[in-house]
Order: structure tokens, then sequence, then C-alpha cells
């Protein structure tokens, strides 16, 4: 049984995007620091650092859940997917930050990245998602900017081009 | 903020957990989805020595119906009951599941985490006492199981010892001819309830359990609704639990939806009796 002591560093290797990552972690190491601050992805944003903003988002093994309230030594083994992870291609932007950009979903942008990965997965798991329910999904995000108008109506649109008649293609082409 | 300093220990048996829980007891915290614990660690309000994960503990991913009980192991995850809780059998867990944290907190903590954190506006509490149901405990030395209205003790303070662990908690299936209601207001969907009420009325009585107000949840018997002596009973109760001001509602405010939100709460609870 691994026992990982607090005075000491110790390997955290996970998936992050599809890509292997590992960095060295104190126990108390939160996700979001191992991720800033060891790893150098700094698109995932930290505000509260204590589950109540939303802002540090990321998806772990495909489910949106908050990374200041997960260990990065709970995280060894697991897929991580990022904001950095949502582009198809670099200068390529996913439907769903397309519609953002075109809907102007984000002003300051510090809530954007959790924001994106919240709906991500709501999207790609359920394209026929109603107005209720990307309201609770969002429920569990603050946003300062915006008041929320515009979000809605850039995850509506994604939805529905998601949904597409012949769909338009795969959720995250 | 960040935690303080501890061990982490990642436990692949349910003996290995219980071991560190027998040498380090109070010094030692079990670690499951996280999502109470991590907010009172980043804030320093818990500073355990050791923190014990279980979430890789095989015996504790089990989420199964026996004895006419929803059984849920200690690594099961509050979006997993959601995702495959019927609502034909459990129609108070389905209700209440809803409406604790938000998805994005769902989908890492588990149920028992929350049970053993108590905190005395949490949905799960309020459902296991409600409905009668079960907190089994385990320790190096023994196993025991606790029925819910006995376990919560306090604010945030519970029945289990320091060399114990929740292994499961146990919710009673729907009885039938039983209606089962969960309602709650707070002031954005997933936040702390200001009031959280549930409620399991049959032919012959109502039963609410209100959450948010007193320390614990708690429960009582209470006339039919279209008994005159509701009313009084709600009240009764209301001013029963010792309702506090603070930065959310004041102490009426919490009272009068005792009063209110509690008798429509019972109501629907009746119009669900099938
Ligand atoms: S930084 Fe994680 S929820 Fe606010
Ligand atoms: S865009 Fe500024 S907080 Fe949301």
């Amino acid at each position: 049984m691994p026992r990982l002591t607090s005075d000491r560093r110790h390997r955290v290797a996970f998936k992050l995007n599809g890509r292997p990552a590992e960095g060295l972690a104190e126990p108390r190491m939160l996700l979001t620091d191992f991720l800033r601050h060891v790893l150098g992805a700094t698109g995932t944003h930290v505000g509260c650092e204590h589950g109540v903003c939303g802002a540090c988002t990321i998806q772990i093994d495909g489910l949106p859940a908050r990374a200041c309230l997960t260990l990065a030594v709970q995280a060894d083994g697991a897929e991580i997917r990022t904001v950095e992870g949502l582009a198809p291609a670099p200068g390529r932007l996913s439907i769903l930050q397309e519609s953002f950009r075109t809907h102007h979903g984000l002003q300051c942008g510090f809530c954007t990245a959790g924001i994106l990965m919240s709906l991500d997965e709501l999207l790609t798991r359920r394209p026929d998602a109603s107005e209720e329910d990307i309201r609770h999904q969002l429920s569990g995000h603050l946003c300062r900017c915006t008041g929320y108008g515009p979000i809605m109506k850039a995850a509506l649109e994604a939805a529905r081009r998601l949904r597409g008649p012949a769909g338009e293609g795969a959720p995250h082409a | 903020m960040k935690p303080a300093p501890f061990d982490y220990v990642r436990a692949e048996t349910l003996d290995e957990a219980l071991d560190v829980l027998a040498r380090e007891g109070g010094d030692a915290r079990i670690l499951a989805g996280g999502q109470s614990l991590l907010p009172m660690l980043n804030m320093r309000l818990a500073r355990p020595a050791t923190l014990v994960d279980v979430m890789r503990i095989t015996a504790l991913r089990r989420l199964d119906a026996r004895d006419g009980m929803l059984v849920a192991g200690a690594a099961i995850r509050q979006v997993e009951a959601e995702r495959q809780v019927d609502p034909r059998t459990q129609p108070l867990l389905a209700a209440a599941l809803a409406a604790v944290g938000h998805a994005q907190t769902r989908n890492r903590g588990t149920l028992c985490g929350s049970v053993a954190h108590a905190d005395p506006s949490a949905e799960l509490p309020l459902t296991l006492v409600a409905l009668g149901g079960e907190i089994r405990l385990r320790s190096k030395r023994a196993s025991r199981s606790v029925p819910a209205e006995r376990f919560f003790s306090g604010m945030m303070v519970t029945e289990r010892r320091d060399d114990e662990m929740i292994e499961a908690v146990a919710f009673p299936a729907a009885r039938p001819g039983t209606g089962y209601a969960f309602r709650e207001i707070g002031r954005r969907h997933g936040d702390f309830a200001i009031v959280a009420c549930a409620a399991v009325v049959d032919r012959t009585a109502a039963r609410l359990a209100i959450g948010g107000v007193a320390d614990r949840p708690t429960a009582r018997d209470l006339p039919l609704p279209d008994s005159s002596a509701l009313d009084d009973a709600l009240d009764s109760f209301a001013w029963s639990l010792d309702a506090r001001d603070d930065l959310h509602a004041s102490a009426r405010y919490r009272r009068e939806l005792v009063r209110r939100l509690g008798r429509s709460t019972i109501e629907e609870a009746a119009r669900c009796r099938v």
C-alpha cells in the first residue's frame, strides 16, 4: 500500500489532453497548482479554491470536476482534459468555442475555461440538452461579466449545431 | 488557500484502510471523492496528519438493492447513484440527489462522504433520516450499523468513532401505499439549502424531516395533511428546531419555511401515494 509522505514530492503521472504528462507533487498539492505550476498548463483558472466558483473546472475521466477540490496525487493514472484540449487543431476552434466567440459568451474570460469544460461534456453526451439542463450545468459556475445571457445563447447555438440536420460532425470537430 | 501538509495513503484493500485508522485514529481521515473534505483542507479547517484514499478499494464499489434497502458503498460517487437509482423504488433519494451540490461536484463526491461530513443542510443525511436508513460502520475490530436518526449528533458531528469508517449507507426502498417528496429553498440551484424538507406519507401518518435549521437533520411524525391539527404541529416543530439567524436567512424566515414548505412537501408526498 503506497504511502506518500508529506515531506517529499512524489511522481504523479496521467494523460493530459490525450498525451502522457508527469511531474512531482507533495501530497497536499492541488491539481490546479499541479496543472499550472508543474505542467505549465495555465488554461485552467483558479478562483475561490473551495469549489464554489467553477473557474477551475476540468474533465477527469470524462466528467467535469473541480481541479481545486482534487489532489494531484488523486489524479494519478486518470485521463485529464483541460481547455487546451478543446481545439481540434492549432488555429481552429471547437464548435462550442466558436459559438462563444460569435455570441460574446465571454468578456474577461476568467470563468470561460471552466464553463467550456462543463458545457463540452454536457453537449457531447446530450446534444439534445434542454435550456433547463444547460442552466443546471451552468449553476456550478460564476460569471461576473456576461450576466449569463450570452453564454446561454452560445450554448444553445452550439447544441443546435452539434445536433445538426445531418450532424455537423463530431462534437470536437 | 492550500492544505497543510499530510501523508497520503492509497489503500488497495479495506483492511489496509482500517489498519491506518486503528493506528492513527483521529489524526487520519478517509478521503473518498473529496468534495466535502477538500474545502475543509483548503481552508485549513481540517488538518489531518494522514489521508487514506479509499476510492481504489473494489469492495467499496458496490451499489445494490438487498433486503429492501439500497446499499451504497463508500466508493460510490453521487453521479453513479444519480444514473442508476430507480426513482420508482427510491423516489426520495432520486429527488434529493439532483439537489446535492452541482453536477461538477456530484461527479466526484460520494454518498458516504456527504454523510460522514454531516453538514446540517446536506440532502443525503436528510434523506437517510427521513427514510429511517442506516449507516454501516467498520473498524479493524468490529462492524456495526447505526440508525440515521442516532448517527447525526450535532453540527458536523456524528457517532462515528475515530477508528471507524463508513463502509456503506443503506436507504430503505419505497413501500406500497406511501408517497415521498423532497423540496428545498436555496439562493441558487445547487447552493446549500436554507431549508430542505423530505416527507414520507402513508394512509395513517406523515413523517417530515427538516435540514438546514437545527444542528442536524431532524424528523418528526405529524398529522396527515387533511387534518386540522397539521398547522399547529408544524408550528411547534418549527419552534423546536432552534433556528438561528445567519448571512443567508433569519431564524424567523426559516421557521416560516418549515411551516409552509413543510406543508407543501407533505401535501406533495400525499398526492404521490400509490
Ligand atoms: S477555483 Fe475551483 S471552484 Fe473556484
Ligand atoms: S467573462 Fe468575466 S467572469 Fe465570466
